[in-house]
């Protein structure tokens, strides 16, 4: 692509770095703020800036926070002795819109894959075995729920955790797999569907 | 089933193709170079996705284009299919199933089952053992959906473990607690693997034993050994056990990626014992019974692709195919030869309908009988 000024290509380059956005999206956003007032590009990059600078990590579930301790760490209201493994930020999002979940969370970073180079060192399993380690005398965890993605290396994570784990006696669960709710079982894959009869549930008159 | 016609885009040397098939013989005649197996190879696409020549996709692309597409439509026992198989350098390869996007390429494959006889057959039985499985694997992926995912996962285990493997290498430190993980995936998918071609090879054997009696002249005894250390009471030990080897080597040595299938000839090994002739027997012997495994299966005849076979085999032998053709025990067949003349004689004597086609330079064109 060719520019008319070294400035918008710069910003142009810069603004495709991001995921998701092309060459031909950038320049759109590029002219969109040359249209807009001063003081809202000012006002973008000061909070991209700050986001930046001042972001933390919560010290004990390392979900994303303003303060050292994130506010489901400390909420009163949480089930303390239960924590859910995911593998990313997004992930806690997405559970907490389901709004079925009152326990903590831990965020692992990643999972292990030795092709690219990341083993259990590169995440934060190690933080998840104290977290249970120190907590066993008091508000003792009494289970851990695996909720990585349904993938060979979230299994194979899940599985490296689990074996951890054994040695504290806590239950260790991981979410359920199968026929997605509103699903027609004729076009559920038949590796998933497989999976859902094999690990069938017990279904009660009550 | 059958391939009622074939479009092509771009496709190797075909700039732009279009024919209509016979329902029962097809023969491509044309010199050397011309374009014959090519179109073996277009049909081979449309059914599994892929060349059976060439690995690469962009390599099947003709000189100086940036795509090629192949369209066909076949008769699914009187239901229409019309199949797009659509690549472009650089992007991931379509595959269109009447229109709609099939989102992995193996959901397609074991829908169109197709058969290949080629001169470099013989491959099965020279080379090594890597060979021998893609032969196998390829037949069991096409018959069980759940062969082949359990494959994919093994191979990517496998990876996943050997890249560990080598990690630890540099390190100079095995870790056994974060090895264990894959072990266990490992040794899991290896038992389940082995199990299935086992079982496949008591199915497969006396299908190959019929058809090696029925090409070969001979009355000598042939068989198949499936060769593993997979299915031995002691594998998940072993494979422990091999730890230290696989350090050293900085590889996995044990599971079902060293299997072998080993061919024998009156109870010794085919490869250092048989002759030309047998070989090519074996090996004609082993695609037909891949024919009826399909057909028994899928209760539907494969599409069979003969490459060359007239320049490459004795007349015995094909006396003895033509025979097989001439008893209606194939479907749809589609014939490369460089010499309209000899194709034409062999053809006349059998009462199915016959199409030749002449193919000049990347040019088809139907020829007069």
């Amino acid at each position: 692509m060719n520019f008319p000024s070294k400035l918008i290509e710069n910003a142009v380059n810069e603004i495709s770095k991001l995921p998701g956005i092309g060459k031909k999206t950038a320049l759109r956003l590029a002219l969109h703020l040359l249209k807009q007032k001063e003081t809202f590009t000012e006002d973008l990059s000061a909070s991209l800036l700050a986001l930046r600078k001042e972001v933390q990590y919560c010290n004990s579930c390392f979900n994303i926070s303003d303060e050292p301790v994130c506010s489901i760490c400390t909420s009163q209201k949480r089930d303390k002795s239960i924590i859910c493994v995911v593998e990313d930020i997004p992930d806690v999002l997405a559970i907490e819109n389901t709004s079925q979940y009152q326990g903590l969370y831990h965020v692992l970073g990643g999972v292990i894959s030795p092709i690219q180079g990341i083993g259990p060192d590169d995440l934060k399993i190690e933080a998840l075995i104290q977290r249970v380690a120190n907590k066993q005398t008091e508000d003792k965890i009494e289970e851990v729920i695996l909720a990585l993605p349904a993938t060979m290396e979230g299994d194979t994570t899940s599985f490296f955790i689990t074996r951890r784990l054994k040695e504290f006696g806590i239950k260790v669960s991981t979410i359920a797999r199968g026929i997605p709710i509103g699903g027609e079982l004729e076009y559920t894959d038949e590796i998933t569907l497989g999976r859902s009869i094999l690990t069938r549930v017990n279904y009660s008159a009550d | 089933m059958h391939l009622k016609n074939i479009r092509l885009q771009q496709f190797k040397n075909y700039n732009k193709a279009e024919v209509q098939f016979s329902e029962e013989i097809n023969c491509f005649v044309g010199i050397n170079g011309s374009g014959k197996t090519n179109l073996l190879d277009a049909i081979h696409y449309l059914c599994l996705t892929k060349s059976a020549i060439n690995g690469m996709d962009n390599l099947n692309v003709q000189h100086q284009r940036e795509f090629f597409t192949i369209f066909g439509d076949f008769d699914l026992e009187g239901k229409e299919l019309e199949i797009r198989c659509i690549f472009e350098s650089g992007k991931k390869k379509q595959l269109l199933q009447s229109g709609k996007a099939v989102e992995k390429m193996s959901d397609h494959v074991g829908l169109l089952p197709v058969v290949m006889i080629a001169p470099d057959d013989t491959m099965l039985i020279k080379d090594g053992s890597e060979e021998r499985r893609r032969f196998f694997d390829n037949m069991l992926c096409q018959l069980s959906k759940s062969y082949l995912d359990s494959l994919v996962r093994y191979q990517h285990f496998l990876k996943q473990r050997n890249a560990l493997i080598k990690q630890f290498a540099e390190k100079g430190r095995w870790d056994k607690n974060f090895i264990a993980v894959y072990d266990r995936e490992i040794i899991q998918l290896s038992i389940e693997i082995a199990w299935q071609r086992a079982n496949f090879i008591t199915e497969y054997e006396p299908l190959l034993k019929a058809y090696y009696a029925e090409i070969s002249d001979n009355q000598e005894e042939i068989g198949i050994t499936y060769d593993t250390h997979c299915l031995f009471e002691n594998f998940e030990k072993n494979f422990q056990s091999a730890a230290q080897k696989d350090f050293l080597l900085k590889r996995t040595n044990m599971g079902v990626h060293k299997d072998d299938f080993v061919f024998e000839l009156e109870g010794y090994p085919l490869k250092k014992f048989g002759s030309q002739g047998q070989q090519k027997s074996f090996v004609i012997a082993l695609k037909l019974a891949q024919f009826q495994i399909f057909l028994s299966h899928k209760k539907t005849k494969p599409i069979l692709l003969l490459d060359d076979i007239f320049d490459k085999l004795d007349d015995n032998r094909i006396q003895k195919l033509m025979q097989l053709v001439a008893d209606h025990r194939f479907g749809q067949l589609f014939i490369t030869d460089a010499r309209p003349e000899r194709s034409k004689e062999i053809l006349s004597k059998i009462n199915s309908e016959s199409r030749f086609f002449l193919v000049k330079e990347g040019v088809l064109k139907y020829m007069d009988q």
